[in-house]
């Protein structure tokens, strides 16, 4: 399916599922993405589609039980990620790979002093000595806009704002090659919101790393992405360059979510929405996911799941009517 | 808190609305040690109150012939210093000793609701006060405090239940404030004050049952603790006097003849860690059925 | 820090306050004549009536009441032993190291046994050694201390004969009494330090530590512990009341005369002055140690040293 050339991040039919003794959730199934270099890659779903989970899988830091990996592969400059040891994960996390939070107020250790976080992750990774890390943790700190000498502070001194700059500095203080992103401006005030990321957009650029930016907010993809992911109910329905998907995209999901956003050139008197829920990922329909809610649904989408299919160079859609060619 | 919860159970939100109280139950139902201590409590309270049709002999027909009779087939769990059969007073014992510990339970927290619920949800001073006088009383740990309270009283079984469930009444409301406190802030409160509902209809239908889980655990919890204080009660001649068969007076009974007859002492024993402890599991299992966050 | 440690100080003299007026109110209750107590069965109607009237009794409860106060605050007096006439406060200073020391060395025990296994238990969820350490927890936590002292005494001593079954005297006198005291404790150390534990290693802060590539082992160490600390310093400091009151019973079936030996033989002989001076007492021991506990938490919790950090530090941005 995918082109043989080397990709920087690659991952394979990824399905990882939550088992409780009451329940099993099918929370990603069969999902396959690529990143190149210095790329930002966008997945978007709503809430529940899976979006945390792929991410914190690429990372191994998934919390097993409940959750368990029933197949793929992640592979990060040819090296497959689930194959290797903890300990030589641990060298990737934090060094080559490195994740943002959603939440800020509860991703940052309250008896640790925040610069002492950042130092933290130098020391593990960078080799440096007590006194440069502490440095050069001053200097990230000022980097992401919070003065140098609160570095000895605790994270309840901090407003979720700030916090969430912590997080960017420990993220790219050794100066990942990827970046996992999971939606960090949805719990900031809209405020600081732009800033935020416009911090996390110039930082990645600057360090020419590659990011993973999961979010739901379509306006954020539009500023700050290469390539774009749709994912509905822990499968990838659409994907594509961010032209093939704001442009030219063909699943009907794809649809809905870009016309639930608000416009400021049209007049409208209400905006449209997708009707229903998600499907309930304990018991997934028979057909495609989003056959019920679909408005073009027809008797072969909920008999059979569709495929992911190209429908132009790099541009895929997961949509029974363009796999029957119409 | 919930983000911060296994991200995976997002999705939780958008799964078919149970009712409450039967999703708990169904949870419970999967764990194992709750459901025993479930079993084995419903199973002493059952023989309790069966006691006069279950028990093999009368619990306080001495027969001096048959004294200290080691357990056999005859007396099950043999005869004590009078020859009284031991399994049927330990059978009526049920009822001494669970019902001290659930009717103290009650008055701790009925006492303790209702300081609680008065602290927790006009906060400020009146919280302050309460909470400081709460202090003082905790301040003398509780079996210290029951003891004080049973020699006021003296002893007996009625005064027993009224010295435990005194003593608990401080611990009962911090409890019940705390998890007021924890919801005053939430909407549906501002709400029913905007509608001028009275304020004593807001503590108690809107604000209290949204408090109950954790009360509901640690009452479970305590109706073991006041079966543990009673037993020591008795044991200090404060509690249930001879010849009752409470179990911490029959267990202090036998402490006399312990080193020839040890089952007098042990039987007793056993039979309160065993309530104890299926309380302990039940609370348990309540407590994880009641916080998902829990969920294994 | 300093205003923290001065404010719960300060805190203590109401507490201590509150305590004797409390216990000086139940006992007040109390049934039974001081009087007729002291001279027993074959004083006289005059004799009595004169002895009430030297010690207060006929005074209204406020005035009781308040000589009593004063005469714990400003003198340290507990007055005198009905029974045996003997000041209060003297034979509570000679047994209260007893007692303290029964006391302490049982929390230290539970501390030092119940910690350890209840990280272990949370670090090995759900695998065999956690459920076995854990039913082993509940079990402890559901067995009275003097039960488990009897059991011990019929076992070690009558039977065995490797421990003194009562007394005092070296550290063979000592074994089985912390053991019985401590045993409870240690199962709820346990339970409660499992749970912090696992409440910590779910949490943000510990996916983001493991994000940084921090080593499993220094995840659970570096990272959880501390702050699992919390709670469990709470819990300890709590039970330290368990341990005090379940030592009263120990003592008890041991024979050591400590502070709770001394109660409960003053409850028997309704002998008041000792019974309230045996429970201030206890209360005010029980209050520095939460104070003490309060102290580490707050060495421990960042939230509470900047509550009272001062203004200098407060948010500059």
């Amino acid at each position: 399916m995918d082109s043989n050339e080397k990709k920087f991040l690659s991952v394979h039919n990824l399905t990882i599922d939550y088992v409780t003794y009451e329940e099993t959730v099918h929370a990603v199934r069969d999902v396959s993405f690529d990143l190149e270099k210095g790329k930002t890659l966008a997945l978007v779903g709503e809430t529940g589609a899976g979006k945390t989970t792929i991410a914190r899988a690429i990372l191994r830091v998934l919390p097993e039980p409940p959750a368990k990996v029933i197949s793929g592969q992640v592979y990060l400059n040819d090296k497959e990620l689930f194959g290797i040891s903890e300990k030589e994960m641990c060298k990737v996390r934090g060094n080559d790979i490195t994740m943002i939070f959603q939440d800020p107020m509860t991703a940052l250790n309250p008896v640790m002093r925040v610069g002492d976080q950042i130092a933290e992750v130098l020391l593990l990774h960078g080799k440096t000595t007590k006194e440069e890390a502490r440095a050069h943790a001053m200097e990230m700190l000022e980097q992401v806009g919070i003065s140098g000498d609160r570095y000895d502070d605790y994270p309840n001194q901090f407003s979720g704002g700030m916090k969430q700059r912590v997080v960017i500095a420990i993220a790219l203080a050794c100066n990942p090659d990827l970046l996992l992103a999971d939606e960090p401006t949805t719990a900031l005030d809209v405020t600081i919101q732009a800033q935020v990321l416009r911090l996390i957009r110039n930082l990645v650029k600057n360090r020419n790393a590659s990011m993973l930016l999961i979010t739901h907010d379509l306006g954020v993809v539009a500023q700050t992405c290469d390539d774009v992911a749709i994912i509905y109910a822990g499968q990838i329905v659409e994907k594509g360059s961010k032209e093939d998907i704001f442009d030219r995209h063909c699943h009907p999901y794809t649809i809905g979510l870009l016309g639930a956003i608000p416009r400021i050139d049209t007049r409208v008197h209400r905006l449209a929405t997708i009707k229903g829920l998600p499907p309930d990922p304990t018991l997934l329909p028979k057909g495609c996911g989003f056959c019920p809610r679909c408005p073009y649904a027809e008797k072969i989408c909920e008999e059979k799941a569709p495929e992911l299919m190209e429908v132009e160079p790099g541009h895929f859609c997961r949509w029974q009517r363009k796999i029957a060619g119409e | 808190m919930e983000k911060s919860a296994v991200n995976g159970l997002e999705h939780n939100q958008t799964l078919k609305k149970e009712n409450q109280v039967i999703a708990v139950l169904k949870r419970m139902r999967r764990n194992k040690g709750a459901m025993v201590g479930l079993a084995v409590f419903l199973f002493i309270v059952i023989v309790g109150i069966l006691a006069p049709w279950l028990a093999p002999y009368p619990y306080d027909q001495i027969d001096m012939a048959s004294a200290f009779q080691s357990p056999s087939l005859k007396h099950l769990m043999g005869t004590d210093n009078m020859g009284r059969d031991v399994l049927s007073r330990i059978m009526y014992g049920v009822r001494y000793s669970v019902t001290i510990g659930v009717v103290a339970m009650i008055i701790s927290f009925l006492g303790g609701t209702l300081i609680g619920a008065v602290a927790g949800f006009y906060g400020g001073k009146t919280d302050q006060v309460i909470m400081r006088l709460c202090d003082i009383v905790q301040a003398i740990p509780s079996l210290i405090l029951n003891i004080a309270l049973a020699t006021v009283l003296g002893e007996g079984f009625v005064n027993c239940i009224i010295a435990l469930g005194i003593g608990g009444i401080a611990g009962a409301a911090r409890l019940v404030r705390s998890s007021m406190l924890s919801i005053r802030k939430m909407e549906y409160l501002d709400a029913a004050k905007v509608i001028n509902c009275p304020t004593p209809q807001i503590i108690g239908f809107q604000a209290l049952p949204n408090a109950i889980s954790p009360m509901i655990v640690q009452a479970t919890m305590s109706v073991a603790r006041n079966i543990l204080n009673a037993a020591s009660l008795s044991y200090l001649g404060l509690g249930v006097q001879p010849p009752n068969p409470e179990w911490g007076a029959m267990l202090t009974a036998g402490r006399d003849y312990i080193s020839k007859y040890p089952y007098l002492t042990i039987i007793p024993g056993l039979v309160i860690i065993i309530t104890a402890l299926s309380l302990n599991l039940l609370g348990d299992g309540l407590r994880d059925a009641m916080d998902p966050k829990l969920k294994k | 820090m300093k205003k923290f440690v001065l404010k719960r100080l300060l805190w203590m003299i109401p507490t201590v306050l509150g305590v004797c007026i409390l216990t000086f109110t139940i006992m007040y209750f109390a049934p039974g004549d001081p009087a007729s107590i002291i001279l027993g069965t074959t004083a006289t109607d005059a004799q009595l009536e004169e002895l009430r009237e030297s010690m207060g009794l006929n005074q209204p409860y406020l005035i009781r009441l308040g000589s009593y106060l004063s005469q714990v605050f400003l003198h340290f007096d507990f007055g005198t032993s009905y029974t045996t006439g003997v000041s209060v406060v003297s034979e509570l200073m000679e047994r209260l190291p007893r007692t303290l020391f029964l006391g302490v060395l049982s929390i230290v025990v539970s501390v030092v046994l119940g910690i350890p296994i209840g990280i272990y238990a949370a670090t090995h969820q759900n695998k065999a050694s956690d459920y076995i350490s854990m039913t082993i927890a509940l079990l402890g936590s559901a067995i009275p201390g003097f039960w488990f002292a009897l059991v011990l005494v019929l076992i070690f001593s009558y039977r065995l004969n490797w421990f003194p079954a009562y007394g005092i005297g070296g550290i063979s006198y000592w074994i089985l009494p912390i053991v019985s005291n401590s045993f409870m404790a240690v199962g709820l150390q346990a339970r409660q330090a499992r749970s912090s534990m696992l409440e910590v290693i779910h949490s943000d802060y510990i996916v983001m530590a493991k994000a940084k590539g921090v080593q499993q082992r220094d995840v659970i160490y570096k990272h959880a512990l501390p702050n699992a600390l919390i709670p469990m310093i709470t819990t300890a400091g709590s039970q330290f009341a368990n341990s005090l009151a379940g030592g009263l019973l120990v003592e008890k079936i041991f024979s050591i005369p400590g502070v709770g030996n001394y109660l409960v033989n003053a409850v028997n002989n309704r002998d008041y002055p000792v019974v309230q001076g045996s429970i201030i007492i206890l209360a005010i021991s029980f209050s520095i140690i939460m104070l003490l506990t309060d102290l580490v938490m707050a060495a421990v919790d960042p939230n509470i040293k900047s509550q009272f950090a001062g203004s200098s530090k407060r948010k500059k941005k």
